[in-house]
Order: structure tokens, then sequence, then C-alpha cells
């Protein structure tokens, strides 16, 4: 499969913030990323969920990128959660334990590396 | 042909004409109204382009009401009116009118005429313009067949003509050329005292450009091997020669070795290229020496091999155009198959013909040949043999057994992949590698946990072995054997070795006591059952192992 281009698209509502990635989480989307985040944080949100779904791949880089993301919303006091992560990536975040600071949630059919 | 193209070709002002006056065709080229100027465009996201294919004929420039970058280009220039160009609801062009000579406004009955005149135009201009198109591709593809007609004259110009007659030996090769033309070439230089270089080889790109540096190749390889005759000699002179003349992106791999008849020995070196098969009566083993492909770094060494052929022994060379040919279901030919019809004692023609006869049955009938195919085989025959005349003492043939033995593999190849050090081509690399352990049904989870490892190699072999050049490749090598799979990675360690980090720590990371990157290595390790670090002179060999006896879906081991 070639490398999809990654986008990242916010929406809140009543204070929920929730930032859908779309394509390859690698280091090219810190600033797509950022700006979600912050777009999100200027709406006011009080607590963040990042949708996995339809991303299709996760690398190191790409984890960088998150816990930038980690670290802004511990500056903020926003709590985040994952959701849409295949089995793998849940792995990968246990073993990096990223999932010590996000919570996951496990039973979304749809999941990172899932899509074509 | 787009609409703009049309509007280019067909409407314009003229540069001595004040008044600007168009025309789809001249009907005398010398009247003033003859456009000959640049053309004023509208992009299909002007919204005039819209209005003027719903318009119902004649368009006052005055009275449009848009907010439209070609109607203020067209109003300044002086037009009056627009007279669209419209068949079959789809916009084609359109006249441009400047003011009457008369200076008197355009009638009704001017504007019928021309409604009238552009009906019966459009679809005339619409047929016209399919013809140009039509015969634009025609003239690209007779280009593309007489550079493609070029290239394989190139080729078969510097393939051998005859095939060498060796006593005691039967060779046998074939050269298949794609419609594309690929680069492959194969040759056969006499040496001094009765030996034979023998060259497979491949270029990268296909066409002329590739034909070229496949000649010029021959022709280096033809100039220095009598010279120089030992294998990895010849690759390090070759390699310094194409080296400044390589257009960028360009490489060639090449295998290249010295039989010599009388003795069975057979010493090679290798450029990039694939390694090439011994089958024995004991099995089928690969000979492999490692050495990146020629024209892409300085000062680059080669390894030297030698095995040495007994009675009913072959090897074959081959190049990437078989084991990549891909069957009606998208599966890839493979090293499997290839190395599992190896095993047959086949004399050196029917290698060639058994070859051929599976790859079709496996890419089924109306194929079209992805890339070039080569072949050279050789086989010793039972009385060449006997004929043979020992060099060196009973100590030195054992050395060279025990050196034969070493440089040979266990295992079997699954995949063998050279690809630009070009950030975002690790994804390419991991997919790749998925599509070969295919066959081993691994569980899902292990496989991707391998991709994941492949890909973080990967990654860091372009950015610090090949700097993000694309010019400067990261080699790939799968291999299985019975009890592991393994996957070598392979850069121009243009950084220098890897150094173990400290340990990635999320904490740290979050207080900003470690920067947020780091995680490669860290992750890798914990992918596969085993990693290791090997540095060999130039290159730099990241190792990933994982066992697969017992492997079921379980963890590696941490």
């Amino acid at each position: 499969m070639p490398a999809q281009p990654f986008s990242a698209e916010t929406v809140v509502v009543d204070g929920r913030a929730t930032i859908t990635l779309s394509g390859d989480l690698n280091g090219t989307a810190d600033d797509d990323l950022t700006r979600a985040y912050d777009e999100a944080h200027s709406a006011g949100m009080s607590a963040l969920t990042l949708d996995f779904s339809r991303a299709a791949y996760i690398n190191s880089t790409g984890i960088a990128v998150l816990v930038r993301i980690l670290a802004a919303g511990r500056r903020d006091g926003i709590q985040i959660l994952a959701r849409g992560l295949s089995p793998h990536y849940i792995e990968i975040f246990e073993i990096t334990r990223i999932s010590d600071f996000m919570r996951i949630e496990r039973d979304d059919p749809a999941t990172v590396g899932g899509i074509a | 042909m787009t609409f703009i193209e049309s509007l280019r070709r067909t409407v314009g002002r003229s540069r001595s004409d004040p008044t600007p006056q168009a025309a789809v065709a001249p009907a005398k080229p010398t009247l003033p109204t003859v456009a000959t100027g640049p053309a004023i465009e509208i992009q299909p996201s002007d919204p005039l382009f819209a209005y003027l294919q719903g318009a119902p004929g004649v368009v006052d420039v005055e009275r449009v009401a848009l907010e439209s970058a070609a109607l203020a280009e067209l109003r300044a220039s002086g037009v009056r009116v627009i007279v669209p160009l419209v068949t079959q609801g789809e916009l084609i062009g359109a006249l441009y009118l400047g003011p009457r000579l008369s200076d008197q406004d355009y009638s009704t009955d001017d504007r019928k005429l021309l409604s009238t005149l552009a009906a019966q135009a459009a679809p005339a201009i619409r047929v016209a313009q399919l013809v140009r198109e039509q015969a634009i591709e025609i003239q690209a593809r007779e280009r593309l067949e007489q550079e493609m007609r070029v290239a394989t004259l190139i080729q078969q110009q510097f393939l051998p003509r005859e095939l060498p007659q060796l006593d005691g030996w039967q060779v046998a090769a074939y050269y298949g050329p794609a419609r594309a033309v690929g680069g492959d070439f194969y040759d056969f230089i006499p040496l001094p005292d009765g030996r034979i270089g023998v060259v497979v080889g491949d270029v990268t790109d296909k066409g002329v450009p590739a034909a070229l540096i496949m000649a010029r190749t021959q022709s280096v390889l033809r100039g220095e091997a009598p010279r120089l005759v030992e294998p990895s000699a010849v690759l390090q002179r070759a390699n310094e020669i194409l080296l400044p003349e390589m257009p960028e992106r360009m490489f060639v791999t090449c295998l290249y070795g010295v039989l010599d008849p009388a003795t069975g020995r057979f010493s090679y070196a290798n450029a990039g290229h694939l390694a090439p098969y011994l089958r024995t009566a004991d099995g089928v083993v690969e000979l492999r020496a490692t050495g990146m492909p020629l024209g892409l770094l300085a000062d680059m060494r080669y390894d030297s091999r030698e095995a040495t052929l007994a009675a009913d022994q072959s090897v074959v060379l081959y190049s990437d155009g078989i084991i990549e040919a891909h069957g009606p279901d998208g599966d890839m030919f493979g090293f499997p198959r290839l190395r599992e019809l190896m095993k047959a004692d086949l004399a050196g023609s029917e290698i060639i013909d058994a070859i051929l006869d599976q790859l079709h049955a496996f890419t089924g009938g109306g194929w079209e040949q992805e890339d070039d195919i080569t072949i050279v085989a050789l086989r010793r025959d039972r009385g060449g043999a006997v004929t043979a005349r020992p060099i060196g003492g009973a100590t030195d043939v054992h050395a060279k057994a025990a050196e034969t033995a070493d440089a040979t593999s266990s295992g079997e190849t699954l995949l063998h992949l050279v690809i630009p050090g070009e950030q975002g081509n690790e994804r390419m690399a991991m997919d790749r590698v998925a599509e070969a352990v295919a066959p081993l049904a691994l569980p899902e989870a292990r496989v991707e946990r391998l991709k994941t490892a492949v890909s973080e190699a990967t990654m860091n072999a372009i950015e610090y072995g090949s700097r993000n050049d694309p010019a400067i490749p990261v080699e790939i090598d799968v291999n299985v054997s019975a009890a592991d799979l393994i996957v070598r990675i392979t850069d121009q360690g243009l950084s220098g070795e890897i150094r173990e980090t400290e340990e990635p720590s999320i904490e740290a990371k979050l207080a900003g006591e470690q920067k947020p990157r780091g995680w490669g290595l860290f992750l890798i390790k914990h992918m596969v059952d085993a990693m290791e670090v090997v540095t060999d002179g130039n290159a730099q060999t990241v190792i990933l192992t994982l066992h697969l006896e017992g492997a079921g879906d379980a963890s590696p081991a941490v």
C-alpha cells in the first residue's frame, strides 16, 4: 500500500473534542496535528479523543508527534483518550507506555492498519 | 487536449491591431480579424467558464456581472462580445469580438449570425481537436516505439552473438526483453589462461538511457576484466570508471564471475545483484558476496568469493525479471519457485527451458512481461570433471571448499530489494517484506511486528546510512531457514555506526528531559526476537531475526 497523506479533522461538541487522524502518522504529521489540537483548545475543549480508525500506519516519528500532543494535554489539563487502534498499535502504545498517559478504548471495530 | 489549450490555439488578439478580434479559424489569413496574439485563457475554475457553458448564445461582456479574472482581462482588452463554442454540453472554445469596424453595436441579426456560426463551427472544431489529439497521441506512441527500437538495437548489439565453447561444460543463456526494454545484460569475456568472465547485470531505468549505460558498463568490463581478472578488482575498477559518468538516480547491479573450465573454480564478486544459485547433489545453495551497485558511491570494496563446481553441478545467474514476475492473482514468482526448479538435474539449456516453462505457467496466458529476463547457466559435465586439472595442493582445495561453504547460505531467499534512500520508502519496504513472507503463513501479530521492525530499521538506514539521498540505496534481504526468518537491512553507514542511545522514557519525554523522538531502536528490539548490527567496511547491516519454531502468536522475548 503506498504512503497515505496525513490529515487531522477536529470536531468540538460541548467541550468534548474529537480529532480524527487519517493517513500515515509520521513526523510529517506534526504541524497538522498540532494545528488540530490548537483549534480544539481554542474552542474550549475539556477532553480530547484521538480517533485512529482512519489512520493507516504509525511509526516511531509518529509516536514522537503523539508525545508532543500528550505533553500539550498535560500542560493544558486535558484528558486524552485514544480509540480505533488495532491490537498491534495498542501493543506499541503499551510498550512505549503511552497507554499510561492516554486511556485506550479497545472495543472499536474500526482499527488502525485495518483499512486498505 | 484541454479547454485552455483549445482557446490558446483558436482565440487571441493581434499585437499589431489594438482592436481585439478573434476567430476560430480564419477564412482568409490576411484579414485583420485573424487571431495571432496570445490567448486570453479562461480557467475551468473561473466562474466565467461555467457561465459561458450555460449561456444560450452571444454574451455581451458589459452585461456579465461575475467576479472573474478572465472577464476583467477581456474587458481590459476591449472585447465586446463572447460567442461560446459549445458542443454536446461541453465548452470547447470561444470567439472574442471587439467593437464593430463601423463603431455601431452588434445588431440582432449579427448576433443570430454569430450564434448560428458558433452552433455549426463548434462540432467541427471539436472534431478537429479530437483528430489533432489523436495525431499527437500517435506521434508520441511512435516516438516511444522508435525509442524502444533503438534501445533494443543497442542491447542486441552488445549481447554476445555466440556462446563460449568450453570443453566439458554446457553453457546456455537467455535474454528476453520486456516491451519497455529494461537494462538487463549478460556477457562472456575471454580471459588469460583459458578462463572466462561471466557477467549478468541490470541497469536501473528503462529505454535508451538504460541501454546506453548497459553498453558502457559492458565496455568497461570488457576492457578491465582481461587486465585485472580478479572479480572484486574488476568491479572496483568498473565502479571507479562508471561513477562520474552515471546519470542521477541510475546505477548498475552486476554479478561478475570468473570460471576456470579446467578446474571448475568459479570466483565471483557481486555489485548488488541477485546471488546466483549453485546446484549440487546435496541441494541448492546461494553464492553470496556483498557489494553495492556500480556507479553509486566512491571507494567501494567488493568481496571476492569462490566455489568449485564438480561434475553434474550447475550455477545459474539471473535477473530480477524472473523473481518479480506477477501471476494473475498478483503473487510474485519469487525465489522459492526458482530455487525449487534448480533442484532438478538438468542440462544447461534444459535449466533455462524449465525456468521459462514454469514462469509462463505461473503468469498464465496473455502475460505482458514486466521486466527484462536474463538467465545464464553453466553446467559441468562428468567428462569435464575427469579432465579437471587441480591447482595447488590438497590443503588448498580443502581451504577453498570451506570458503565455499561459508560463502553460501543455508536458508532460502524470499526477497532481495534495493530501494532509493528517500524518506517514505520504508513504507514500501515494509509492504514488500510482508508480501515476501506471506507464504510462511505467520500469525498476523508476528507479521505486524515484523513490519514495524522493518519499517523502523529501513527508516534509520535511509536517514543515517543514506542521509536521505535517493541516489544512495538501501538493500533489504529476507531469508528463511527451518528455524529463523532473517531480514537484513544494509546501508552505506554514511553517518557512522548505529549507537545505542539512552532508553526512551515517556516520563522524561513528557517532562522535556528527552527529545520526543528516539523510539526507533527501542521499538525494533521489542518487535523481533533478536536484533544485531554488523559493520563491514563501508556497509552497515541491521539483522532482524524471528524464530519460527514454536513461535505461535506470543510476543517476542523482550
